[in-house]
């Protein structure tokens, strides 16, 4: 028996506005320099926020599976090359990484999606917008830190661990053999954030998921079990991701006749 | 005839090379280099610093392939073996000893155990004891963690870790850099006698002229990539042919130190 959501207006979200010009306010009283950033943050955000909104109300309109697939493998190239565009090592260490990054998310997240619509939550018709898109959208939010994560990890304990690996080539190692020690640091350095959260949830932090649910009127269990999904299906597709991510990319520290290639000029 | 004579001649050095050529970011590190290495000889390779000595020897085990010419091994083209095969035959001692965690016995079952797919050997503790005395390392070295031990301990494990594949050759890079020069004798004296009780061929990179002249039966010269002469070591630092190689050893290897 949820009562109804209070409507917001425009003059409201206007009123809401005066919380950004406190900060503006503060920021130029204690001479931070952040007033310019903050009111092109606020800005953008209204404006990134509005456009997503008016796109969802059409997706769920239109209800044709080839938009939200479409929506969906956008939101998997721009989490692509947002977790790529961080990476140190210069453009061609970029380049090498995207087609893996982009693989890797894609079938991290695509999996973890499929079980939870298709087993978890029943969503139907399978392609529903009003589930696929925001669950989707948290995983893929995930999938996207753990792939820059494990990245950027094996990348500097591969160059770390150089002496190492070649002394293991050297004893007839596979590749596989002489950067497990790597790989396995770096799978876990991109799971450790998501263990974090596991274990602090509903203690230190109420998610923000949930608290929307229960803002738009759900019943706080329900908006438990859903999140408590959405914390599994995080811990599922970024243990996915980051493994693909290490499987794919330490290859590429090798020729085909297991030597270890010279370190990239940075 | 050449059939016979000429498989008789390839099989009696461990390796020829021909034609090498080899660059590193744009800048020439072997050029045109051919050699032959005699089986179950100790050779070195010895020149100023920067001549392209370590390149060359890790040609050898395939750690590098060169951008032309040709490396046989034991007559065939090295790249006809497979390359993890290869090494197990090859074995590479490094410049600085890298202990892997745990103790060194630890240390010396990873090597058996990475050739556990490759080929069934004695990989059982008469290897690792074997080993251990080969490297004249004391049998109670196997509980010691690796990673505490001196640095002329740390070679000799490595030493020990390499011949737990059984190699038929051994290449050592500078293998005493960096040690003091009582503990650097003292592993030559190790692996002088090592050849001299298992027969295996040696191939050594050095800086330090004194350990050429004592301890190998075969020595190269290289300088800025190229050989500039090769022969019997005895020969070699008696009477060299290039006046080049007679001024390097005349000036103790000077430009040689590694810097």
């Amino acid at each position: 028996m949820a009562e109804p959501t209070v409507d917001i207006g425009w003059i409201h979200l206007g009123l809401a506005s005066a919380l950004i010009l406190v900060a503006v306010a503060l920021s130029e009283f204690q001479r931070l320099g952040l007033a310019k950033r903050l009111i092109v943050g606020a800005l953008r955000a209204v404006v990134q926020l509005t456009l997503i909104g008016y796109l969802l109300v059409w997706l769920f309109d239109t209800r044709r599976w080839y938009f939200v697939i479409g929506v969906l493998l956008v939101m998997v190239v721009t989490a692509t090359f947002a977790a790529t565009g961080r990476q140190p090592g210069g453009g061609s260490m970029q380049r090498r990484l995207r087609p893996i990054c982009f693989a890797a998310i894609l079938i991290g997240s695509g999996l973890t999606i499929a079980y939870v619509t298709a087993v978890v939550v029943d969503v139907t018709p399978w392609y529903n917008p009003r589930y696929l898109i925001p669950l989707f959208g948290m995983i893929v939010g995930n999938a996207m830190n753990g792939a820059a994560l494990a990245a950027e990890r094996l990348r500097s304990e591969m160059e770390h661990t150089r002496a190492q690996i070649e002394a293991l080539l050297a004893l007839g190692a596979s590749p596989q053999q002489a950067s497990a020690e790597p790989a396995r640091r770096a799978i876990v350095a991109a799971m450790i954030p998501t263990i974090n959260s596991l274990t602090v949830v509903g203690v230190v932090s109420l998610p923000g998921m949930m608290t929307g649910q229960i803002l738009a009127g759900s019943a706080p269990t329900l908006a438990v079990r859903y999140q408590l999904v959405v914390v599994f299906m995080m811990a599922g597709a970024t243990s996915l991701t980051a493994t693909g991510i290490v499987r794919w990319y330490r290859r590429t520290f090798f020729t085909a006749a297991a030597q270890l290639l010279p370190r990239e000029p940075v | 005839m050449i059939g016979p004579g000429r498989s008789a001649a390839a099989t009696a050095d461990a390796f020829t090379l021909e034609g090498i050529g080899l660059e590193r970011a744009g800048r020439r590190v072997l050029a045109d280099v051919t050699l032959a290495l005699p089986k179950g000889g100790f050779s070195t390779l010895i020149g100023p610093s920067g001549a392209g000595k370590t390149s060359l020897l890790r040609l050898l085990n395939r750690l590098d392939d060169p951008a032309c010419g040709n490396v046989r091994f034991f007559g065939l083209p090295i790249g006809e073996f497979p390359v993890r095969a290869l090494r197990r035959r090859v074995g590479f001692v490094f410049q600085t000893p890298t202990m892997l965690p745990g103790t060194v016995g630890e240390n010396l079952r990873v090597a058996s155990m990475l050739g556990a797919e490759a080929k069934t050997e004695a990989s059982g503790p008469t290897h690792a004891a074997l080993a251990l005395r080969l490297a004249e390392l004391g049998a109670d070295y196997a509980d010691r963690v690796a990673a505490d031990l001196s640095g002329g301990e740390k070679q000799r494990v490595a030493l020990a870790r390499a011949l737990m594949t059984d190699p038929q050759v051994l290449l050592l890079d500078e293998p005493t850099a960096a040690l003091d020069p009582e503990v650097a004798e003292q592993l030559m004296g190790t692996l002088r006698r090592l050849r001299e009780s298992t027969g295996l061929t040696i191939v050594m990179v050095t800086h330090r002229l004194s350990e050429a002249r004592l301890a190998s039966t075969y020595t190269v010269m290289l300088e800025a990539g190229r050989v500039v002469e090769a022969g019997p070591s005895e020969r070699l630092f008696r009477e060299a042919d290039q006046p080049r190689t007679r001024a390097f050893i005349a000036a103790g290897g000077a430009g040689g130190q590694h810097g």
